[in-house]
C-alpha cells in the first residue's frame, strides 16, 4: 500500500502510538487498561507501520527480533511472580515500594508483571503477523 | 527396593548419553545392572524365607488408592531371580551375540526396560501399578520383536504381538478396576484377606473372564497362542529371556496370584484345566511338524505354559507345588535350548533341525549344555526336570473323578516335549558332522558360558534338591497358604507316578528314535490356515484399518469449513436437544432495561453491516463490514461500564481486520463466493446457532448470579493490592497466575504458527 498520506501518518503515528501503549500499559492499575491491551496496540502500531513501509522497512527500525521478546517477557513475568519467595512470602504476593516513583506512580512487583505480559503479547503477536507476511 | 525396580528405567534413560561418550562401553557396562539386582535379591532372601514376605510402601497416587507398594514373597523372589538371573546372562551373551550391530546400545535400552517393568510387575503389591507394568513390558516386548525393523515380517510380527498382548492388557485393566470397585482396595495383600467378596458378588462372572483374557493373551494360551511363534522374529536373546523365560510367564504369575483370591469355584478351575490342556496337547503336536529350531521352541514353550495354566486349573496342592517348581525348571532349561540355538545360528546360519548334526565334534561344550537341557526336558532322573514332573503326576493323579483323563493328556503332552527337547538338545549335536560345517569352531566363551551354567544348575539341583527346600516351600506358600512342610527328593518309592515316568521316557525315547523332522509336515497343516486363530485376527485387523480409515477421512477432510460446521452441528444439536427436553425457557421482560437511541442505533449499524458483507462481492467489503460489526460491539460494552473490554475488544477487532487483509487481500478475485445451496445451508445452520446463543445468553439472566467473589474482589483490590482498576487487579494479581499460564499459551500459539510457516513441508518448494 505505496500512499503517501498513508506513509507520512504512520510515520509519526508510530512513535506516538507506542507512547501511548505505554501509557496504557502504566496506567492500567487504577484506570482502564493494562499490560495486555498496551501490548496489542504497541503490536498494531507496528503492524500500521508495515503496511505503509514493508516488512523490511519495519524490521530494520525495530533491529530485535520481535521472537525474542516472548522468552523475555515470559521470564519478567515469572521472575515477579516467584520474587516474593525471596522474602519468605507466598508466590504472587504483591510487593510495593512505599513512596511513589515521579510520572510512573506507585511501583511493585505487579508492574513487572504487567510489563511481562506487554513483551509477551507484542512478541508473540508480531511473529504472527511477521511469519504471516513473510510466507505470501 | 524402588531403586532396584527403576534401576533399568534409568540405566535405558542414561543410555542416550553415555553411549555418545563411548558407545563400546555399553555391552561390557550393562550386564552388571541385573547382576547387581541379583545379588541384592539374594542377599534378602533369608529374610524373606523367614518372614514369609516383604513390604516396601512408597505413596504415588494416594487420592485414587494407587501406592508403589512392592512386596516380595516366594513367588515373586522365583520370578525376580529368574528376571534378573537369566537377565545378566543374557545380557552378557547379547555383548558378543551382537557385537558391532549399529544398535545395539538401544537393544540394551530396550533389555534395560523390559528387566525393570517385568521386575516392577511382579513386585507390584497394587493393581494399578501391576497393570502400568504389564503393559511396559508389551511395549518393550515390541520394540524387541521390532529389533530389525528393517524386516517387514519383524515388523508384522511386532505389531501381532503388541496387538494381542496389548488387547489382552486393555481387558484386564477392565477386570482390575472392577475388582478394585466390588472391594473397595487395589492392594493384593488386602484382597487376599476377603475372597469371598468376589466369589458372591454378581459380576464375579465378568471379572473372571476378564483377568483370563489378559491372562491367556500374555502367556499365548489357546487361541491367543499364534503371536508367540511369530515373536521369534526377534534376536534369539530376546526370544530367551522375554519369550521363554520371563515374560511369556507374567500370565501364569498373574493368574498364580488372583487363585486364591477368585480361585476355588467350578469355572475358574475347569476353564483353566481345558484351556491349559487344550494349548498343551494342540502346541506340543504342532512342535513336530516344525523343522527350524528356534519354532519347535516356540510351540514347546507355549506348550509348557499350557502345562502351567493346566496345574493352576487342577489345582490340588501337589498341582500348585509342581507348577511353582516347573516355572523354574522350565526357565532353566528351555533359556538353555533357546542360547545353544543362537550359537548354532551364529555359527552355522542355520536353524534347519533336518541340516544339523555332529556339532559336539567342532563345539564340546555348547553340546554339553544342549545334552544337559534335553535330559532335563526329559525328565530323566537325576535332573530337576524328573522332580517337577514327579511332582505334577503326583498332583494330577490324586485330582478329579476325570483324573485319569488328566493324567492321560498330560503324559502324552510330557512326551512330545520329550522328543521337542532332543531334537533341540541333541539332534544337531550327534551323528556324523557334515562336510560344510567342518570348519565351524567353538565361539566366544561370552557365548557358551551362559548356557552352561544354566545346564548345570538343572543338573546340580536335580542331584540335590534339598539344596532348593527353604526357597521352594516360601513358593508354595505364596501360592497355598496353608502349604504343608515340603522336602524334595529324588526318590519317592515304587508307585504309579514312577511307572508313569518311565512309560514316558520309553514313549519319548521311541518316538524321537521312529519320528523323524521334516519339511513335508508343515506344508501338510496348511490346508487348515484359513480357519487359524492367527487369520481371524489378522482379517479382524484388517476391517479395524478400513474402518479407521473411513472414519477419519470422514472428519479430517481437510477443508476448514467442514470442521466449522461439523462443530457448530454437534454443539446446536447436543446444547439443542438439552434446552429441548429439560429446560423450560421463560424470559422475564421487566428484568431487560429499556432500550436507548443510542443503542438502537449500534443495532442498525451491525445489522447493516451484516447484510453488507452477504451482499458485497468483494472480499475487502465482507472484511471491512465484519470490522463493523466488531467495533459496534465495543460500544455496547462501553455502554454498560466495561471499558477494559471495550479497549481489549477494540484492539483484537483491529488486530483481526489487518489480519484478514493481510492473508485474504492476497487471494485471487472469485466470480462468486459460493453456490446457492452452500448459502442456503450455511445460512440455515448461522441462524440455529445464533439463536442457540442468544438463547443461552438470554437463560443466563434466570440462573441465580453469586456476586461474593465480585465483591470481594471490589473491596480488596485497593486494599490488598494497591490497585483501584479491578479488572487489571485481577489479572496481575488475584488471578495471575491464570494470566500467567494465559501468557505462556500464547507464547506456544505463536511458536505454532512460526514453525508452521517455516515448515515448508512441500519438497519442490525448496527456498
Amino acid at each position: 500500500m505505496k500512499s503517501l498520506i498513508f506513509q507520512t501518518a504512520s510515520k509519526y503515528l508510530l512513535p506516538l502510538l507506542l507512547l501511548f501503549s505505554v501509557f496504557i500499559l502504566l496506567r492500567g492499575h487504577y484506570l482502564p487498561g493494562g499490560g495486555f491491551v498496551g501490548g496489542l496496540m504497541a503490536a498494531i502500531a507496528f503492524i500500521l507501520h508495515s503496511f505503509a513501509f514493508g516488512l523490511k522497512e519495519t524490521r530494520s527500525i525495530v533491529r530485535l527480533n520481535p521472537r525474542y521478546l516472548m522468552p523475555i517477557g515470559l521470564a519478567l513475568s515469572i521472575m515477579a511472580a516467584v520474587s516474593p519467595w525471596l522474602v519468605n512470602l507466598p508466590v504472587m504476593t504483591g510487593l510495593w515500594y512505599d513512596e511513589p516513583i515521579k510520572l510512573i506512580g506507585m511501583v511493585g512487583s505487579a508492574l513487572v508483571f504487567d510489563i511481562g505480559v506487554y513483551l509477551v503479547v507484542i512478541g508473540s503477536t508480531l511473529t504472527i503477523m511477521f511469519s504471516i507476511t513473510d510466507t505470501i | 527396593m524402588i531403586f532396584a525396580v527403576i534401576s533399568g528405567f534409568l540405566s535405558a534413560a542414561l543410555l542416550p548419553l553415555f553411549s555418545k561418550i563411548n558407545k563400546n562401553l555399553v555391552p561390557k557396562v550393562y550386564p552388571f545392572v541385573p547382576l547387581g539386582i541379583f545379588v541384592y535379591l539374594l542377599y534378602l532372601m533369608p529374610s524373606v524365607l523367614q518372614e514369609g514376605s516383604l513390604m516396601w510402601n512408597y505413596p504415588w497416587v494416594p487420592s485414587f488408592g494407587v501406592d508403589l507398594v512392592f512386596r516380595l514373597d516366594g513367588l515373586s523372589l522365583l520370578f525376580g531371580l529368574l528376571i534378573t538371573g537369566i537377565g545378566t546372562l543374557v545380557f552378557f551373551y547379547t555383548s558378543y551375540y551382537l557385537k558391532g550391530d549399529e544398535y545395539l546400545d538401544r537393544f540394551y535400552g530396550y533389555l534395560s526396560m523390559f528387566m525393570a517393568a517385568m521386575l516392577g510387575l511382579v513386585f507390584s503389591d497394587n493393581l494399578i501399578c501391576l497393570f502400568v507394568f504389564w503393559e511396559l513390558t508389551s511395549i518393550s516386548s515390541f520394540f524387541l520383536i521390532g529389533y530389525k525393523n528393517n524386516d517387514p515380517s519383524s515388523r508384522k510380527s511386532a505389531l501381532t504381538a503388541l496387538g494381542i498382548t496389548g488387547f489382552g492388557g486393555l481387558v484386564l485393566l477392565a477386570g482390575l478396576i472392577w475388582m478394585g470397585f466390588v472391594s473397595g482396595t487395589f492392594s493384593f495383600t488386602e484382597l487376599i484377606t476377603t475372597p469371598e467378596v468376589f466369589r458372591e458378588h454378581s459380576s464375579y462372572i465378568w471379572i473372571v473372564v476378564m483377568v483370563f483374557v489378559g491372562a491367556f493373551t500374555k502367556s499365548a494360551q489357546f487361541p491367543f497362542h499364534f503371536w508367540l511363534p511369530g515373536a521369534m522374529k526377534a534376536p534369539t536373546p530376546v526370544s530367551t529371556y522375554l519369550h521363554s523365560a520371563t515374560m511369556v510367564k507374567a500370565g501364569i504369575y498373574l493368574l498364580a496370584r488372583f487363585t486364591p483370591i477368585l480361585g476355588g469355584t467350578a469355572i475358574w478351575q475347569e476353564t483353566l484345566i481345558i484351556v491349559g490342556g487344550i494349548t498343551m496337547l494342540f502346541a506340543a503336536v504342532h512342535s513336530l511338524f516344525r523343522t527350524d529350531l528356534k519354532s519347535i521352541l516356540a510351540y514347546s514353550t507355549i506348550s509348557a505354559l499350557g502345562i502351567l495354566v493346566f496345574l493352576l486349573g487342577v489345582g490340588t496342592q501337589d498341582a500348585l507345588l509342581g507348577a511353582g517348581l516347573f516355572i523354574l525348571t522350565h526357565a532353566l532349561y528351555k533359556a538353555t535350548l533357546f542360547l545353544i540355538t543362537g550359537i548354532i545360528d551364529h555359527e552355522t546360519g542355520t536353524r534347519e533341525v533336518t541340516r544339523l548334526a555332529g556339532l559336539q565334534k567342532v563345539m564340546k561344550p555348547v553340546a554339553f549344555a544342549g545334552y544337559l537341557a534335553a535330559l532335563s526336558s526329559a525328565g530323566v532322573p537325576m535332573f530337576l526336570g524328573f522332580i517337577s514332573k514327579e511332582i505334577m503326576y503326583e498332583g494330577v493323579f490324586h485330582s478329579s473323578s476325570l483324573a485319569w483323563v488328566l493324567t492321560a493328556a498330560l503324559v502324552i503332552t510330557k512326551v512330545i516335549l520329550f522328543v521337542a527337547g532332543f531334537w533341540v538338545g541333541v539332534k544337531p549335536f550327534s551323528g556324523n558332522l557334515p562336510a560344510e560345517y567342518q570348519k565351524v569352531h567353538l565361539p566366544n566363551p561370552l557365548l557358551w558360558v551362559p548356557p552352561c551354567i544354566l545346564a548345570v544348575l538343572c543338573l546340580l539341583f536335580g542331584v540335590l534338591p534339598a539344596v532348593l527346600d527353604g526357597f521352594v516351600q516360601a513358593v508354595f506358600i505364596s501360592l497355598v497358604p496353608e502349604a504343608p512342610e515340603i522336602h524334595l527328593a529324588i526318590w519317592h518309592g515304587f508307585n504309579w507316578i514312577l511307572g508313569m515316568s518311565l512309560v514316558t521316557l520309553a514313549l519319548g525315547f521311541g518316538l524321537y528314535l521312529f519320528f523323524k523332522p521334516s519339511t513335508n509336515l508343515i506344508l501338510k497343516t496348511q490346508t487348515f490356515d484359513n480357519l487359524s486363530p492367527i487369520n481371524i485376527a489378522e482379517s479382524g485387523g484388517r476391517i479395524f484399518k478400513a474402518f479407521a480409515w473411513k472414519w477419519t477421512g470422514f472428519f479430517q477432510n481437510g477443508y476448514l469449513r467442514n470442521y466449522v460446521i461439523t462443530i457448530l452441528l454437534f454443539l446446536t444439536v447436543l446444547a439443542g436437544y438439552r434446552l429441548y427436553d429439560g429446560v423450560d425457557i421463560h424470559l422475564d421482560w421487566n428484568q431487560i432495561s429499556q432500550i436507548t437511541p443510542s443503542e438502537f442505533l449500534v443495532v442498525v449499524l451491525m445489522v447493516a453491516s451484516i447484510f453488507f458483507a452477504l451482499i458485497t462481492k468483494t472480499r475487502t467489503g465482507v472484511i471491512v463490514a465484519l470490522g463493523i460489526v466488531g467495533l459496534a460491539n465495543c460500544l455496547f460494552f462501553l455502554y454498560y461500564s466495561a471499558p477494559d473490554l471495550a479497549m481489549t475488544q477494540f484492539s483484537i477487532d483491529t488486530l483481526t481486520v489487518l489480519l484478514f487483509m493481510l492473508v485474504l487481500v492476497q487471494l485471487p478475485r472469485n466470480r462468486s463466493f459460493s453456490s446457492r445451496k452452500v448459502r442456503l445451508r450455511d445460512g440455515f445452520l448461522s441462524l440455529m446457532f445464533g439463536s442457540l446463543i442468544a438463547i443461552l445468553a438470554l437463560e443466563v439472566f434466570e440462573a441465580p448470579s453469586y456476586t461474593e467473589v465480585s465483591d470481594y474482589y471490589a473491596e480488596n483490590a485497593y486494599i490488598l493490592a494497591k490497585g483501584k482498576n479491578v479488572v487489571n487487579v485481577i489479572l496481575v494479581d488475584f488471578r495471575g497466575i491464570d494470566t500467567m499460564v494465559e501468557t505462556v499459551v500464547l507464547v506456544i500459539a505463536a511458536i505454532g504458527v512460526f514453525s508452521l510457516l517455516n515448515l515448508n513441508l512441500n519438497p519442490f518448494k525448496k527456498n
